[in-house]
Formats: C-alpha cells, sequence, structure tokens
C-alpha cells in the first residue's frame, strides 16, 4: 500500500513561513521535515509525521511552481495561476531575494559569470548555506545585475521597482551589483575582516557621490545607460589635480601644520599623526589619483586598507581618531590657498571619510 | 430571437517564448463562433502583444448562442510552417443572455492548453445584443436564469417552486473515435472539451425550454453531470428545480419580512418512520425481490388523526395533504408489491390526485433548504440504485435507454416516499459509478411533505397566506413531526412525543439528505459522521458482473447505514443531515462512503446508549471482554457528550415525551416483510435500558464494527467539521474562508487483502485525509470544515482514489450559543430593505465595480478576520498594490459567504477541462501534475468570474476528477468538471458606502 497521489489545493494559495523559509534554505522534503518535526509543530498540534510529509511535499510543489513567478516578481502580482494576497505576495518575494551574508561575501566584486557558478560548491562547502541555496541567491545576483545592467535612472529605485523589494533589500543588492560591476577585490585576506553591511554601506556612499547618476538631475536626461552603476569617469579625471597635495612640497607642509594645530592636545595619538601625516596623505591622494585605471579601482578597498587604515591600527588610533583626523584633514585643505580643487577634493574626502569610518574596526 | 455577439480582442501578456531564436513570439488570436472566424493581425516579437482589434461581429441565432461558447484560439505565425497553437480560451456566453446577469465579459484570461496548461493570458471584451422575439415555436430558452445554488437565491423570492426538471444528451465520446487513431492527442483533447461544452450549453438550452413550459424563469439547483462511458459514448445529463423567483422589490419584501409563520400544522396522518427504512427499501431493478412492503391502508385512515382537530387549521391542508399522503399507497396496497410498475401507478395517481404537485411525474427537489414554511414534515431518506450493462449508444439523438433507466429509478424512488406518507422528495441527487461496461446509476432524496402554497398558481400572496396558516405550533419542531401514520407504520420505529410541542409524534432518529433547517432547534454543536466500507467481489464480465455487483449492494447499504446508526449514537445524537452516500464500483472491488452531519435535534428523543451483548452469556473470558468494551463505549459516549456539548434539557419521564406505550420494535433487520406487527416484535432486541441499540459481537463483523467505532478520531481541539453547509450549533462567522480541494490516491499492492484489510486501509485513508485538512488549516481555528464532500473512486485495479472539496470557515470563539434572530430570516432568503437600495446599474457593468469596500471597510474587515486572506480581499487593496489588478475571487461551496450580502447573481459557471502531459515526471510526478492542474482550474474559474464583474463563486464544486496515468510510459490524463454560481457580493457593514463606491469605481474602469 502506498500514496500514489496526494495534493492539497487552496483557492488562496496556502503557505507555510517557516516551511518556505526550509525551501529557500535548499532542504530537501525529507530534511525539511525531519527539522519541522525537531522545531516541534507535532508538539503544538497531534499529528503524524505522515501529515507532515504531505504538507510538506504540497508546499514544496507550491513554492516550485511559483518560483518561475518570482523570477521576474512584477508577474506574481497580475498573475493568475496563485491567488496570493498582497501582503503574503511582499513576503514571498522579499525572503526569495534575501540572501546569506556569509554567502555574498564569497562572491562580492566578482564577476556574476558561469566560472563564479561552478565555484559554488566550494563556496557552499566553506560558508555552510546548502548548494542549492547558494544557487538561488547568485542567480538572483545574476538576475538583478542583468535586468538593471540596461536600465536607466537610479539604481536603488530601479531595483525596487522590477523586483518589488524593500528599500533596504533593494540597497543591499545595489551593492551587490555596483560591486559586480566594478569588480572591487573583496576577497584578499586582509579584507576578510569587513562585513558584507559594511561594504554595502561604501558602495552605498560611492553609487551616491561618486557616480553620474549622484552629479544632478540635468544628467538624467543624457543617454547614459549605466548612471548609477559606473563610476563618474570626468570626476575619477579631476582627481588627478588633488596630486598638487603631495607633490607641492609647500602644501604638503602647510597641511601638515594646519592639523597638526587643530589636532594638538585633543588625541593622546598625536605624536603618531604628526609622524605618519606624509605618509597617510600620500596614501589617500595616490589611491585618488590613479583610480582612472580600473584596476586600480579593483583594489580601491584593498589600498584604502592598506595604506590608511593598517598604519593608523598599527599605532592603535582609537576610532575617535581616525575621525578627528580625517576630519580636520578634509577641513584643513580649504585653508590652503593655492589648492583650488575644493568641490572634487570633497566629493573624494567625503566618501573616503565615511568609508574608513565604517571599515575602521576589528 | 436571433442576436448580435461582439468580441473584442484586447492584449496578450506573460505569452510563452514560441521562437527559440529570438526568444519571442508572433501572435495573432483566432475568434470563432458556430462556423464563423475572425482573425487579429499578427503582433510580432512580442510576449505582451497588444491587438486592440475591431470589434467582431456574429449574428447568430439564440439557440447557438446558448448552445455554443465563444472560441478564442491564440497562435504563433510562422511564415514557412504550419502556425503553433498556443492555447485556448472557451468563454460561455449565456451570463449575457439574461437581463438580470452580467451585461459585459471583460477581463483577462488564461490562455489553456491541454498540453502545456496556461500558458500567458489574454484580454478580451465580449457583448450580446438580443432582438426580441416572441416566436412561440422557438428552440431556444433565453433568459432563464440558472443557479447552482440548492436553495432559493438571496435576494430573490420564490414565487412559485414548479418542480423538477430533467433533461439528458448523448453522444459519442470523441476520444474513442476512430479518428482519434491518427489526431494528436491535443486535437483529441479539445474536441472532447468542445463537444462537451456544445453538449451541456444544448442541455441548458432544453432544461430552460421545459422551464419555460412550466411557467417558471429559473432552475435552483442545476446540477449538471457527465457520465464517460468509454466506448459506449458520453452521455451530460442535468437535473434541476424550475422555479418562479421575483426579485425582491419593496413591497414583497416588506411582506416577506416579519417572520413568516411556518407550515400549516398539516393534520399529519402520523406513522413511525426513521428514515433509514428507506435506505434499505431500495431496490434493484435486476434483483426480483420485492420492494418496500407496505400495507394497504383501511380507508378509516384517511379520516383525520385523533389529536388533529385540535388545530385549527388542519382541515384546510387535510384536504391536500392526508389524501396526497394516503391515496398512493391504498393504489400500489392493491397493486402488491409491483409499486414500481409505473403504469397502473401513474394512471392511479392521475386519477385519485388533486393538487398540482402529485400531478407532476415526480414530485422531486433538488433543493437542499428552503424558505421558512416550505417544510412541513420530513420522513427520511429514499434512495434506489440500479445496475445496467452499457451497451453502445446507437442514435445520439434518441438517448431513450439512458432516459429510461433514470425513470425507472425516479419512479422507485418516488414510490419509497409514498410509503413514507411523503408526496414530496427534497434534497433530491442522482450519480453514477462506471467500470468498464458496469453501470451503478443511483438516486437519493428525503422524503417530506411541502406545503402546497408555494406549488400552486393562484397561491402567490405570501403576505394574505401567513395570516391563514397562523400555526399554535412552535415552528421549529414541525418538520421533525412523522408524516406517516403511527398505527400503520411502514417500519418498525419508536415514536415518542415531539420534546418541543408535546404535541405530535416524532422517530427516534431521524436521516435526511437536506440542509438543517434554518428554524430548527439543535442541542450542543454537531460534527461530520462518516461510514466507510469496502467490499472485495471477482472479477468478472458482462451480466454475471452485474448481478454480483447488484447482490452486493443491499448489504453494503445496510452495513454503512449499521456504521453511521452506531457513530450516531456513539456521539448521542439522533439526526442526520446532508447524508450523501456513494457506492463507487471498481474492477475488482466496491467502495461505499456515506458522509453526513450529526446533530442532537431538541424535539427528538435522547438517544439511548449503545449496548454490547455478548454471544455466549455464559462463559466468563466474554463477558470480561465485553464488560471491557462497554466501558470503553460509555466512556465514549460521555466523551463525546462533552465536546459537543449535548446536555438536553432532563424531561420527566412522566411528561408528555414518554415514550408511547406500544411495543418497542427494534429490528436489525430492516427489510421487514410481513404484515403483522406480532412478527415484528419478535424481532425486538432491546432489552435492558429503555432505547439502548444493541450491538452483538458474536462475530468479526461485529468486532470489527465496534473497532472502527471507537477509531474515529475527534477534530483536534479549535477545529469542528461538517458535510452540510453551516455546522448547526455555530452561527457567528467571521469573513475569513479558505475553500480548497485535495485529491489522495492509494496503490493497494497487496494482492491478497481482506475486506477487513481493505477497510482498515479506506478508513485510515479518510481518516488521514482529515487530520491531513486540520493540520494545513491550524492556523485558521477557531474553523470549521463545512461542506466536507468525499467523492470515492477505483480509477484502476489497485488504486482507490477520494477527492475532497470543502471550505474552511473561520468563527468567533467567544460567540453566545443563542443563534442571531435575523440569520435565520436572511438565511431563508428575505431580505431587508436595504437590498433594494442598490440600483441595478451600479453592478451592472464592467469587471470590477461595486464589490469594493471603501478604506474604512478595509480596516473594520482587518479587524475582524483572522485569516490573512481576508485582510487583502477588497479590491481597493489589492489595487494600491504596486502592478497588481487581479480580483480577488473568493470560492465556497455553500451558498453564502460569511459577513457578505450577495447583491447579484452574475451567472452560472459550469466548466469542463482536460489536461494531459507526455512528461510526467519532468511535471514532478502524478502528484506535480494534478496539482498544477487544479490550480489552473481555480485560476481559470476565478478569471471567468472577475470577467463577468463578480467577486466570488458560491455553490462551487467539483463534480469529477478522473485521473488516468501511466507511469511507465511518462503520461497522466486527467477531466475535471467544476460549477458554481458566480456572483457580486459585498460586506455586510458596507451596504451604505457601496452606492458611491460602486459610482466610482465604474468610472475608473472606464476609463482604464
Amino acid at each position: 500500500m502506498a500514496v500514489e497521489l496526494d495534493v492539497f489545493v487552496g483557492n488562496t494559495t496556502i503557505m507555510d513561513e517557516e516551511v518556505y523559509q526550509l525551501w529557500l534554505d535548499g532542504y530537501t522534503v525529507n530534511d525539511a521535515v525531519r527539522a519541522r518535526m525537531e522545531g516541534g509543530v507535532l508538539d503544538e498540534f497531534d499529528a503524524t509525521a505522515d501529515v507532515l510529509l504531505s504538507d510538506t511535499m504540497d508546499q514544496y510543489r507550491t513554492f516550485q511552481m511559483c518560483e518561475r513567478l518570482l523570477h521576474s516578481p512584477a508577474k506574481l502580482a497580475n498573475q493568475l495561476l496563485f491567488q496570493i494576497p498582497p501582503h503574503r505576495q511582499t513576503m514571498l518575494i522579499e525572503r526569495y531575494y534575501a540572501f546569506d551574508d556569509v554567502f555574498v561575501r564569497e562572491v562580492l566584486g566578482k564577476k556574476l559569470s558561469k566560472g563564479t557558478k561552478k565555484d559554488l560548491d566550494d563556496i557552499s562547502a566553506k560558508t555552510g548555506v546548502t548548494l542549492k541555496s547558494c544557487r538561488r541567491q547568485f542567480d538572483n545576483f545574476k538576475r538583478i545585475f542583468k535586468v538593471v545592467e540596461e536600465l536607466k535612472g537610479p539604481l536603488v529605485e530601479n531595483i525596487r521597482q522590477h523586483f518589488l523589494l524593500s528599500d533596504k533589500l533593494a540597497r543591499d543588492y545595489a551593492a551587490i551589483v555596483f560591486f559586480a560591476n566594478n569588480r572591487f577585490e573583496t576577497g584578499k585576506k586582509k579584507l576578510q575582516y569587513i562585513t558584507f553591511q559594511d561594504f554595502a554601506f561604501c558602495a552605498g556612499q560611492l553609487i551616491n557621490n561618486w557616480t553620474v547618476g549622484a552629479v544632478g538631475e540635468g544628467l538624467w536626461l543624457l543617454p547614459l545607460a549605466n548612471m548609477d552603476v559606473d563610476l563618474d569617469k570626468e570626476f575619477l579625471q579631476e582627481l588627478k589635480e588633488l596630486k598638487v597635495l603631495i607633490t607641492d612640497k609647500d602644501l604638503l607642509d602647510q597641511h601638515k601644520s594646519l592639523v597638526c594645530t587643530a589636532l594638538r592636545g585633543k588625541t593622546k595619538a598625536f605624536n603618531e599623526m604628526e609622524a605618519n601625516f606624509k605618509n597617510l596623505s600620500r596614501g589617500l591622494v595616490n589611491i585618488a589619483t590613479k583610480l582612472t585605471n580600473t584596476k586600480d579601482v579593483r583594489d580601491f578597498f584593498i589600498d584604502l586598507v592598506e595604506k590608511f587604515i593598517e598604519p593608523c591600527r598599527s599605532d592603535r588610533w582609537t576610532a575617535a581618531d581616525v575621525k578627528l583626523y580625517l576630519t580636520h584633514y578634509t577641513n584643513s585643505a580649504h585653508i590652503l590657498d593655492t589648492f583650488k580643487h575644493q568641490v572634487v577634493w570633497d566629493r573624494y574626502m567625503g566618501v573616503i571619510k565615511s568609508c574608513i569610518f565604517k571599515m575602521y574596526h576589528d | 430571437m436571433p442576436g448580435k455577439l461582439k468580441a473584442k480582442i484586447v492584449a496578450g501578456r506573460h505569452l510563452p517564448v514560441m521562437d527559440r531564436a529570438s526568444d519571442l513570439t508572433d501572435a495573432f488570436v483566432e475568434v470563432k463562433f458556430g462556423n464563423t472566424t475572425f482573425k487579429t493581425d499578427v503582433c510580432p516579437k512580442s510576449l505582451n502583444p497588444q491587438w486592440n482589434s475591431e470589434w467582431f461581429k456574429f449574428e447568430v441565432d439564440d439557440e447557438d448562442l446558448q448552445d455554443e461558447p465563444l472560441q478564442i484560439t491564440v497562435l504563433d505565425h510562422d511564415t514557412y510552417s504550419a502556425n503553433d497553437a498556443i492555447g485556448k480560451v472557451y468563454i460561455d456566453i449565456d451570463p449575457l443572455l439574461c437581463t438580470e446577469a452580467a451585461s459585459i465579459i471583460s477581463g483577462w484570461f488564461p490562455i489553456y492548453d491541454t498540453i502545456h496548461g496556461i500558458r500567458g493570458e489574454i484580454n478580451v471584451l465580449v457583448k450580446v445584443e438580443l432582438f426580441n422575439d416572441l416566436n412561440r415555436f422557438r428552440q431556444s430558452s433565453c433568459g432563464v436564469k440558472f443557479f447552482c445554488t440548492t436553495s432559493i437565491p438571496y435576494s430573490y423570492r420564490a414565487v412559485m417552486v414548479h418542480g423538477f426538471v430533467e433533461e439528458l444528451v448523448v453522444n459519442e465520446d470523441p476520444e474513442y473515435q476512430w479518428i482519434d487513431r491518427i489526431r494528436t492527442p491535443r486535437a483529441s483533447n479539445e474536441a472532447r472539451q468542445r463537444l462537451i461544452s456544445l453538449m451541456s450549453g444544448e442541455l441548458q438550452r432544453k432544461i430552460g425550454l421545459k422551464v419555460l413550459e412550466m411557467g417558471g424563469n429559473a432552475v435552483v439547483g442545476y446540477l449538471q453531470c457527465f457520465d464517460l462511458e468509454g466506448e459506449s459514448g458520453l452521455v451530460v445529463r442535468a437535473i434541476g428545480t424550475a422555479c418562479t423567483l421575483e426579485k425582491f422589490s419593496s413591497g414583497s419584501a416588506s411582506i416577506t419580512c416579519p417572520h413568516p409563520s411556518t407550515a400549516p400544522p398539516s393534520n399529519a396522518c402520523n406513522s413511525p418512520k426513521d428514515g433509514k427504512e428507506l435506505v434499505f427499501g431500495e431496490e434493484l431493478p435486476l434483483s426480483s425481490g420485492p420492494p418496500t412492503p407496505f400495507r394497504a391502508l383501511p380507508s378509516s385512515s384517511s379520516s383525520p388523526p385523533p389529536f388533529s382537530p385540535s388545530k385549527p387549521c388542519s382541515r384546510q391542508s387535510s384536504s391536500s395533504d392526508t389524501d396526497l399522503s394516503l391515496t398512493p399507497k391504498t393504489g400500489m396496497g392493491s397493486g402488491g408489491s409491483a409499486g414500481k410498475e409505473a403504469g397502473p401507478l401513474k394512471t392511479l395517481l392521475r386519477q385519485q390526485t388533486q393538487t398540482t404537485l402529485e400531478q407532476r411525474e415526480f414530485p422531486f427537489f433538488t433543493l437542499t433548504s428552503f424558505p421558512p414554511g416550505f417544510l412541513v414534515h420530513v420522513g427520511g431518506v429514499v434512495s434506489a440504485r440500479s445496475v445496467k450493462l452499457l451497451d453502445r449508444i446507437h442514435n445520439p439523438d434518441e438517448p431513450e435507454t439512458r432516459d429510461a433507466w433514470w425513470e425507472e429509478i425516479r419512479q422507485e424512488i418516488k414510490s419509497h416516499a409514498k410509503a413514507l406518507g411523503c408526496h414530496a422528495v427534497v434534497g433530491y441527487s442522482e450519480n453514477t459509478s462506471i467500470c468498464e461496461e458496469v453501470c451503478i446509476l443511483s438516486a437519493s432524496g428525503t422524503a417530506a411533505i411541502l406545503n402546497p402554497r408555494y406549488m400552486r398558481e393562484g397561491c402567490l400572496d405570501v403576505g394574505s397566506i401567513d395570516h391563514r396558516f397562523d400555526d399554535p405550533s412552535p415552528p421549529n419542531c414541525g418538520f421533525c413531526h412523522i408524516p406517516y401514520d403511527e398505527l400503520n407504520m411502514p417500519f418498525p420505529a419508536q415514536l415518542a412525543y415531539c420534546y418541543q410541542c408535546r404535541r405530535q409524534k416524532v422517530p427516534d432518529v431521524l436521516f435526511t439528505t437536506i440542509d438543517l433547517p434554518a428554524e430548527a432547534a439543535v442541542t450542543g454543536k454537531g460534527c461530520l459522521i462518516q461510514a466507510r466500507l469496502c467490499r472485495l467481489k471477482k472479477k468478472a464480465q458482462g451480466e454475471v458482473n452485474a448481478t454480483a455487483i447488484s447482490n452486493l449492494l443491499p448489504f453494503m447499504e445496510y452495513e454503512l447505514h449499521t456504521q453511521l446508526m452506531n457513530k450516531l449514537k456513539l456521539r448521542s445524537m439522533n439526526a442526520l443531515f446532508g447524508l450523501h452516500i456513494q457506492i463507487s464500483v471498481g474492477e475488482n472491488m466496491l467502495l461505499g462512503l456515506a458522509s453526513a452531519t450529526g446533530v442532537y435535534l431538541t424535539a427528538l428523543p435522547a438517544p439511548g446508549g449503545i449496548q454490547i451483548a455478548g454471544k455466549t452469556p455464559g462463559d466468563l473470558n466474554n463477558e470480561q471482554h465485553v464488560a471491557a468494551i462497554q466501558k470503553r463505549i460509555n466512556d465514549a459516549i460521555a466523551k463525546n457528550k462533552e465536546l459537543y456539548q449535548i446536555n438536553p434539557p432532563e424531561l420527566t419521564d412522566e411528561g408528555v415525551g414518554s415514550p408511547i406505550p406500544e411495543p418497542r420494535q427494534r429490528s436489525r433487520i430492516f427489510r421487514s416483510h410481513s404484515e403483522s406487527s406480532d412478527e415484528l416484535s419478535e424481532l425486538d432486541l432491546s432489552h435492558g435500558k429503555k432505547d439502548a441499540f444493541v450491538l452483538e459481537i458474536d462475530d468479526t463483523d461485529a468486532v470489527e464494527d465496534i473497532h472502527s467505532l471507537l477509531t474515529d478520531a475527534p477534530p483536534p481541539a479549535g477545529f469542528h467539521s461538517c458535510s452540510t453547509e453551516t455546522m448547526p450549533g455555530i452561527y457567528n462567522w467571521t469573513s475569513g474562508i479558505q475553500m480548497f480541494t485535495s485529491v489522495r490516491v492509494l496503490r493497494l499492492n497487496n494482492t491478497n487483502l481482506t475486506n477487513q484489510g481493505l477497510n482498515k486501509i479506506f478508513t485510515d485513508l479518510c481518516e488521514n485525509l482529515l487530520k491531513s485538512f486540520y493540520f494545513k488549516l491550524r492556523s485558521t481555528v477557531p474553523c470549521c470544515l463545512c461542506h466536507l464532500n468525499f467523492t470515492v473512486a477505483v480509477p484502476e485495479e489497485e488504486l482507490v482514489q477520494v477527492s475532497v472539496t470543502a471550505v474552511a470557515m473561520t468563527f468567533d470563539k467567544d460567540q453566545n450559543q443563542e443563534k442571531p434572530p435575523e440569520k435565520a430570516t436572511t438565511k431563508g432568503g428575505s431580505e431587508t430593505e436595504d437590498q433594494l437600495q442598490f440600483p441595478l446599474e451600479l453592478s451592472a457593468d464592467s469587471s470590477s465595480t461595486s464589490p469594493q469596500p471603501s478604506k474604512i471597510s478595509v480596516s473594520s474587515l482587518e479587524h475582524c478576520s483572522p485569516l490573512p486572506e481576508g485582510r487583502s480581499r477588497s479590491l481597493c487593496s489589492s489595487r494600491s498594490f504596486g502592478v497588481g489588478s487581479v480580483t480577488m475571487v473568493k470560492m465556497t461551496p455553500l451558498s453564502f459567504l460569511p459577513g457578505t450580502r450577495i447583491i447579484k447573481y452574475l451567472g452560472i459557471i459550469n466548466m469542463f477541462f482536460i489536461r494531459e502531459t507526455t512528461s510526467l515526471r519532468e511535471e514532478g510526478g502524478v502528484s506535480g501534475f494534478l496539482h498544477s492542474f487544479i490550480a489552473e482550474v481555480f485560476a481559470m474559474v476565478r478569471a471567468h468570474v472577475a470577467a463577468l464583474g463578480g467577486n466570488a463563486v458560491v455553490s462551487y464544486s467539483m463534480k469529477d476528477c478522473v485521473l488516468m496515468e501511466n507511469p511507465n510510459k511518462n503520461q497522466a490524463q486527467c477531466l475535471i468538471n467544476v460549477s458554481g454560481d458566480a456572483v457580486i457580493c459585498v460586506r455586510e457593514t458596507d451596504q451604505e458606502q457601496t452606492t458611491n463606491t460602486g459610482q466610482t469605481c465604474g468610472t475608473i474602469d472606464g476609463a482604464t
């Protein structure tokens, strides 16, 4: 005696959030049943394992049928096959596009290509996220990347509208797309301590300040495809002008003395700051001037760590020290009378400052 | 009256990719009606084509309008090879032919392909212009309204109930035509879908004609079925109840509203009855046993019963009722047991009866609930089955054989009703079970005496009648009173004075196929009661097979009945409502499943316990065993009393309610065969407790019975279940509903199964299904699974299939036990006046006009509905959500939606789909295949309802779900037939706002 067929279909599609999560996490039906039993569903409700298996199978089938629609969430709202109340649709989409920080951390900045997809089993083994779940997350990245690649307008807004995601999730995806597009290196050992949320914050800063879309509304009319995805080339060119801050000896000294005057007595690390000023300044300005090279753009974060964060850390600066230092470092440049590139400087340092604040932790 | 049908193809969306090279589709549309076809332009390279076609106009006869569906085919244009079909949409335009239903069909329809399922959607507009025609010889019946609902639809009033209408049409099944060998599965499926659509259109038209002949304007309780007879053909048959309905107008509404007094007391020749009899009184045409015996009644019994003179108005109805119930008996008595010979009977009837009801060939009603006062007395269940051998239908135009078969069965039902002293059968239904060339035809209903005022011409003035029939007896027990003569009971039963009015006699147990009358008083809550049974039979062919089956049938009925009775007693209840017994035939077994809602009717005596009797009283061991079982049973009864809150008021035996002092007759042999009551009393098994139900555990059967009795698990806390529309004892429904369909198929691998083993498997199957439902719906508690409709089938030799459609409805836990008084009036079909404040035109137009609650109502809705579904039901909220533009369509097998009021019926939904696959594994096996098919069927029903402008389907049912699979070939095919009434409903609290919102929304819709 065997159950040959067993289905349960509701007019309003019945979905259990717990089972959905298990499905998303890549559990097989049997594993899901086991997990649910351990979760105590059976204790709350007097039922047998058979009932649980049957329910799990039904739900898994439903999710599988829904998956196609979830690939273009707008369809979910006007398809006719499943009657799902709007707030449930929102839940389905939001959860489907949710990802594990540990996983995304592994692929952040990598090319979303077949090659990377092949490495997913390694990533799965390393992160403990099931391969199935890895694939879903990776495909989500790729899908969103492909769609917004061809769209005009603000990146976050595009993602939110096309995939009906929450603001937070849309911002995270914008970061992923931005990182993938610019291929920022994030995998080096030195960068391991930086979480995805740190990077996402930095990406937000870059998108909001260093891309074409960031400049002003007038540019919206330009027939540029990836306003939010690509860095503003013109701006990158202008960054070269900052070189004067380190090449002009007078300017460098003047800058140093202004900063030191302002800092004196305000921090225990003053001596180290004073000693390291030229090194650090050179580091930051060099990063700026090299950003016209794609290769150096990729190394942006590693450069920040190597040229600034690491030296500071070895001198045991506190986060407050870093903040204090960078604030005065940025502001003092305005007082330099021969330094004419205030706008570019602010645009550059604004982002650098907030990125470093975010990244300066253990 | 010819008409002009106009169709416009607006756009498509989510089309499948038909050209692999470009990942796009060059779609165009063919619109076909009858033999005329129009085409749209090709919309190149788009998955979301905008055709915006002209209006295609078809000038057609209304006969065709009724029969034919509008057929829309979406194709992919291919320059070099044949165009590929993407899929089809069949639109039944019947709802447009009725002025009171929908006026336009407009909306997105799923494009359906029998091989690939739903492939995108298409937006279509359809209108009909009818020209008036007074041709009296017309073949069409446009304008007759059809309702699946088995009660008088809300917002209508039954001016007159004309009675039974039936029709059947037959044809060759395209699947079995020679051409099927050379055409593709798709072509064959489509031919079949189209044929069935045509046949049901034709059937509906013919039924409509009959209704017009009778002077009616509507069919209520319309029940259409398909018999797939394989080689021998395809039968589409339908039954219904012809009525003259009237939309409430201010005048009539105010008259009907005040609690219409129930039923004339109707003298009633009281005789005992118990329902159960009838179940067994069934007669197999192939067997030659005598029908239920009745004795010729002495003419004296037609004089008023001793206590009736006390009633002021008994005479009035006695002229009709008494005669009615007695004359046939006399007639048949003289005819001996030849009751089913229709000829003499009919002549006799014609001679001796006066009322219109009696002149009808079949005084049957497919209704299961009635306007107050319609139902006077209920006798009990009557049923008949017959086993037939199918042969090829030679001439489709003359379906006489099938007609004759049904005629025979109906005659039998009618004679059973007579035997119960009843002149009518209510809650009537028919069904078949086919295996190879053997077919079991079944019919069942509830014998009843009806108030003739609904049946007679010239008695339409409801108001005045109400004054005439001021009934002294409490209205809520009348239907329980026995309709037959207590001195000449057609079978043995225990009678007692009604526990409510204490005047009339009532049986100790009452079985019916109808819903619990709204006015009935019930103690405690009800519950689902099921009897399940499997019987093995030898494989055989032809006549031998048919004989074997018909020999088994009576035993199955008997055992099912015993099970029902035991389970009823175990729950301390005394009546069954909504009883449905299905017997399904397979090659090597018969399956029987009886479902009903058990209740404790306050008017009926308290059921005695169940007493276990050992076979050999001397044996000590045995006695201990018996005592142990007895204890378990007593415990179970006590527990159930508590569970279902059955605490009837204690009545003293000295009161009028005491049992009638006459020999108590308790018999396990219901097929009584003698005239003498002395003989019957010999079979009296009731010893010990006065009315205990005795079970003798003298054989394995009984042990098994007791076992199965005790294995039925009660629903978990917070759940209730019933097979009727609503649960007796629960009145404060909240608006959360979840309709579902579940199908389970078991493969019996074990080849040497015994009857017992099989029974166990079958019982477990049903019980496990119920457990599954409770588990899945656990988040909706407290809730009740209503209208649990189980269908069993034996699709292949070792397969057992059970399909269930039901609705889970939430209710307020802190309910007061009293039912709200207004509920009764609403249920009875009377409406309050504010109903009339809705101008027709507000709902007359467009897809989503009226049912839009305003913002305020959305919040109130959230407040009261624990179900997530309820929260977002309103169109407004779904609209506001991004691109979402899909109307939420609620579906329910019930005739109403709790918390809402139906303001308009848009027409009947009757759809038939075939789905086939040659890649079963890829679709997730049979479960995956059926799961998506059922979801697709729901989607198509919802889409059609939304296109008619509706937001709900009531009285939804899945009448067929025939699954054939061949996993080795990776193939499966499934046929599903569903029906229901498309309606517009509004939340009861939104009444006032609707007028405004309706209008504003109307303009919005116009703009989009």
